[in-house]
């Protein structure tokens, strides 16, 4: 038996090596010459999931049933194997989100749900408190046997538990790091895994060899124990069936993934993800060399010791202190020691940051009434929040010792730990291959997951401890057989583990896909899914591409130093400066934040300092930029075939103009040989019948000439037309214009034409003012019009009973001349025509033209030249009236005051 | 998936001989009364087996591109 104040002084001597240790690896850290930047100070740190459970429990489970320990260590072997695949991934979405626990993850992968994180840490902590209390009865079960019973020291569990939280808080909440990093802790738990490592080699060989003669001699002597000799083949018999060692090795699998302590050491410490190659094999080359002994020692604690007289669980200390090996022993019982407090330090920090980050902070931010957004300096509180969640995880474990750990095995308590935290498999595993997992889902399978589990594992134990009535195990709550917590469903013949296992994960796998088939993700939630599956497609950063969201440098400084600090914040903003502008400062600031207290409250306390968070999804913003520059691409289509469109019509009547005009010529050019043709037909013939009949009487022949002169004077006429029409055209008329008294013009008219009235009986009524101010005009011109307006009203006027109305009056700054007919009038659809060339309204009966059809085209063309208008109102049976206004001219009043 | 490169095909075909060599009907064949070198035959199998699958897993990881 040890002295006492050696059990006593040693550990503290010991503990405060580690602290030493750990101290130094800070400040060379600090310095930028970090020790654990090596893949085997990293492997070794992966080490800490070898715990009391390995050093003590594992003997007594091979003690128990032979092959029982190893699916525990050969599950993460398999499961490493995987890892180039899963864990470089995890390591490399963990990277570039700055995740800092294992709730962290599943919330960030899940859209940042606070929800989500929460319901996570509150399923590790209770998961793992079996976990812890196997510890505190390891270490405070090995003091005592070291020791013996002290007295005066009351419950040595509750004083290990206490001088493990003053540990763990010394050492992982020294201060904040925004990433998370512990770089003492785990120089220190490295250095633990050699310790345990030594101490465990040198009882295995010490009892291999020092008190028996080899393996040899172990096994040949249990062969010859007819109790023990089931153990050499224990398949079928102690060592359990087939199917409870598989799902062991499964269960294993899982926990050496969502141990939260593992998590935290392969995971958030790692310095760089080309360890993870090193590791891959070195990790499971530890665990096999941890193994080694553990069947010779079991065997020799069973061959030394009396069947039942000795807890097997204790036989690497019993076994050297039987034989009064009392440095062995010491080296065993702080090999033990380092295994159990290895295991409370990470597992501690790493609840205690969940518990922080995800569980506590999300609440306390969205109580608006503490004002937390005000509070300058938050990095008391956190650290605040992270110590008493320490204390309290150790407390919790403690009293699961005292209630429930002393009637369990070593093992056995630690699996109830290891079923729930597989229960995190799905959700985490899901979450980095399949882009469908949503946050319901998660949320679901997590839920049924761990209500199994606590229904068919944990609260038997409470059970067992005799803390629930025994008969809700033997008959089911309220005697339902159906819900035996042990024979859920009737389902009976399986192991508690492996019964817990299937129902719990048919029941997590189920609700987890089930319910994220059911409900579409949303934005957040695609967009991190995107960014976790595709993490090796993205480069790094590129997550800053989603967000477009502002806030002012000034702001984002200040939020992250309320939260790490002034100094560390302008670090990282300097770090960030360094790095260049290519990312997102917003981005950069959630990051770093993350990094301190999580995802989902980094998310919640960026939301209150940036402005726009309009956070758009990956695929949305492709497909809008596509859609939009669609829609761009087909407007300027439209509008190009628009103008297309236009252009064509123009052509078009351009053309149709040119047709026109074209059509127009050839009719004037036929028109006008036409009109032409006739007076010249006539007097060609009356000139041959002339020349032929020299004897015609005289009266006729004189009658024939007159028709010769008239014909030769419409000729001429007509000829003088077309070449006023020409010449207007063209406009190469001369005009000699000169201020006319239209009075007079229409008196002079008037009377040379008196003779053309005189012909056709047709009596000329003039409706003349006294006196008109003048006109500028051509004078010779405007008796052309005046002429041409008389003799078409002669014209078409019936002779006898015709009757000509001119009449001159002055209207708003014009003269306006009216000559009006008591003729057959004009139809309104000829209106206009009538002033078109060679267009005569003639009468449709008779048909035949009376005049050249040019005369009134060229009074509208000099009237419209003289600034005035030319136009027709007329309605058939009741005459017509040819109305023609020429311009006032100013001068012209002058002129005549003076 | 990018992250199914050769390597990691290797491994995780090493992770399936693994599953493989440590369950039924597998460890049936080893469950047997008897010794190899002085070492009962389940356990010799087992740490053999083990050893042999990370000598397996450090070769095709350390094995150069």
């Amino acid at each position: 038996m040890l002295e006492t104040w050696v059990v006593i002084f040693v550990p503290f001597a010991y503990l405060g090596l580690l602290f030493a240790i750990a101290y130094y690896a800070d400040q060379r850290a600090d310095a930028g010459r970090s020790v654990i930047n090596s893949p085997y100070i990293y492997s070794l740190s992966l080490a800490v999931y070898a715990t009391a459970w390995t050093f003590y429990g594992s003997v007594g489970r091979a003690a128990e049933n032979g092959v029982g320990f190893l699916p525990i260590y050969i599950g993460p072997t398999l499961m490493i194997a995987l890892w180039w695949v899963v864990m470089r991934k995890i390591l490399r979405i963990s990277k570039q989100h700055r995740i800092t626990s294992l709730a962290d993850f599943i919330a960030s992968r899940y859209g940042k749900s606070a929800l989500l994180g929460g319901v996570v840490t509150v399923i590790a902590v209770i998961g793992i408190v079996p976990y812890i209390s196997l510890q505190l009865k390891a270490v405070s079960a090995s003091f005592t046997t070291v020791a013996g019973a002290v007295p005066g020291l009351g419950d040595t569990a509750l004083w290990v538990a206490l001088i493990l939280a003053a540990f763990t808080i010394l050492f992982g909440t020294r201060h904040l790091d925004t990433a998370e990093h512990h770089e003492g802790m785990v120089a220190a738990i490295a250095f633990e895994s050699l310790v345990k490592l030594v101490a465990f080699l040198a009882v295995g060989a010490w009892v291999a060899w020092g008190l028996y003669d080899g393996f040899g001699d172990i096994f040949a002597r249990v062969a010859a124990e007819p109790d023990l000799s089931p153990m050499l083949a224990p398949f079928g018999g102690v060592g359990g069936d087939y199917s409870s060692w598989i799902w062991l090795t499964i269960l294993s699998m899982f926990a050496i993934m969502f141990l939260p302590r593992q998590f935290q050491v392969t995971v958030i410490e790692n310095k760089d993800e080309d360890h993870l190659r090193k590791a891959i094999w070195l990790f499971p080359l530890y665990m096999l060399a941890i193994n080694v002994f553990v069947l010779p020692i079991a065997f020799g604690g069973l061959l030394h010791f009396p069947a039942g007289s000795v807890d097997a669980d204790s036989f690497v200390l019993t076994l050297p202190m039987s034989q009064k090996q009392e440095l062995l022993t010491l080296v065993v019982f702080i090999g033990g020691l380092s295994a159990a407090t290895g295991m409370v330090i990470v597992e501690t920090i790493a609840l205690s940051t969940m518990v922080c980050n995800d569980l506590v902070m999300p609440v306390l931010l969205r109580m608006r009434a503490l004002r937390l957004n005000q509070r300058r300096d938050l990095t008391g509180l956190l650290l605040g929040i992270r110590r008493g969640a320490i204390v309290f995880v150790l407390l919790l474990g403690y009293l699961y010792f005292r209630i429930a750990g002393e009637a369990y095995a070593l093992v056995s308590i630690g699996l109830i730990s290891f079923a729930a935290v597989a229960q995190f498999a799905p959700a985490a595993l899901g979450g980095i291959f399949w882009k469908g997992g949503t946050r319901r889902g998660a949320l679901a399978g997590l839920a049924a997951g761990f209500a199994v589990w606590f229904y068919t594992l944990l609260l038997p134990a409470f059970a067992r401890s005799e803390w629930l009535p025994i008969g809700f195990l033997e008959h089911g709550p309220f005697g339902i057989e159906l819900l035996k917590p042990l024979a859920l469903f009737g389902v009976s013949g399986l192991d508690q583990i492996t019964h817990s296992m299937i129902w719990s994960m048919v029941a997590n796998i189920g609700a987890y896909v089930g319910v994220s088939l059911a409900h579409a993700p949303s934005a957040e939630e695609h967009r991190q899914a995107t960014l976790f599956v595709d993490v090796f497609k993205r480069p790094a950063g590129a997550g800053a591409r989603f967000r477009r969201s502002t806030a002012s440098d000034a702001e984002l400084f200040n939020l992250l130093a309320r939260f790490v600090g002034l100094r560390a914040a302008g670090e990282a903003f300097a770090e960030h400066a360094r790095r260049g502008a290519n990312t997102d400062l917003v981005h950069f600031v959630e990051n770093q934040l993350a990094g301190v207290i999580g995802a989902a409250s980094a998310h919640i306390m960026l939301a209150s300092v940036v402005k726009d968070e309009a956070l758009t999804l990956d695929e949305v913003r492709t497909v809008l930029d596509e859609a939009s520059q669609i829609v761009v691409t087909s407007h300027r289509l439209e509008q190009k075939s628009q103008e297309l469109e236009r252009a064509t019509q123009e052509l078009r009547e351009a053309n149709e103009r040119l047709t026109e005009l074209d059509r127009m010529k050839d009719e004037f050019v036929s028109t006008v040989s036409h009109e032409l043709r006739t007076p010249l037909t006539s007097i060609r013939s009356f000139t041959e019948i002339l020349h032929d009949n020299p004897q015609l009487p005289a009266a006729e022949r004189q009658r024939f000439l007159g028709i010769v002169i008239k014909e030769t004077g419409r000729l001429s006429r007509l000829i003088g037309q077309v070449l006023d029409v020409s010449r207007l055209e063209s406009g190469r008329v001369e005009w000699h214009e000169s201020l006319l008294d239209m009075r007079e013009v229409i008196e002079d008219t008037a009377a040379s034409t008196s003779q053309l009235f005189r012909e056709r009986d047709v009596r000329l009524e003039r409706n003349l003012p006294g006196r008109v101010p003048k006109v500028r005009a051509d004078l010779d011109r405007i008796v052309q019009v005046v002429v041409n307006l008389l003799s078409n009203a002669v014209k078409f006027i019936e002779p006898g009973r015709g009757r000509v109305e001119i009449a001159l009056a002055e209207e708003a700054g014009f003269l306006r001349v009216d000559v009006r007919d008591n003729g057959p009038g004009i139809s309104p659809e000829h209106h206009e025509m009538i002033f078109e060339k060679f267009r005569q309204a003639g009468d449709p009966l008779t048909g035949k033209p009376q005049g050249t059809g040019l005369g009134l085209y060229i009074s509208r063309r000099i009237i419209e030249h003289s600034g005035g208008r030319l136009w027709v109102s007329s309605r058939p049976g009741e005459g017509a009236c040819f109305s023609f206004t020429l311009p006032l001219v100013v001068e012209a009043s002058l002129g005549r005051a003076a | 998936m990018e992250e199914f490169d050769v390597r990691g095909q290797r491994l995780a075909a090493l992770c399936l001989l693994g599953l493989v060599l440590f369950s039924y009907p597998v460890l049936a064949v080893f469950n047997v009364h008897g010794t190899i070198a002085g070492i009962p035959v389940l356990y010799a199998y087992f740490f053999l087996a083990w050893g042999a699958l990370i000598a397996l897993m450090a070769l095709v990881i350390e094995r150069p591109d």
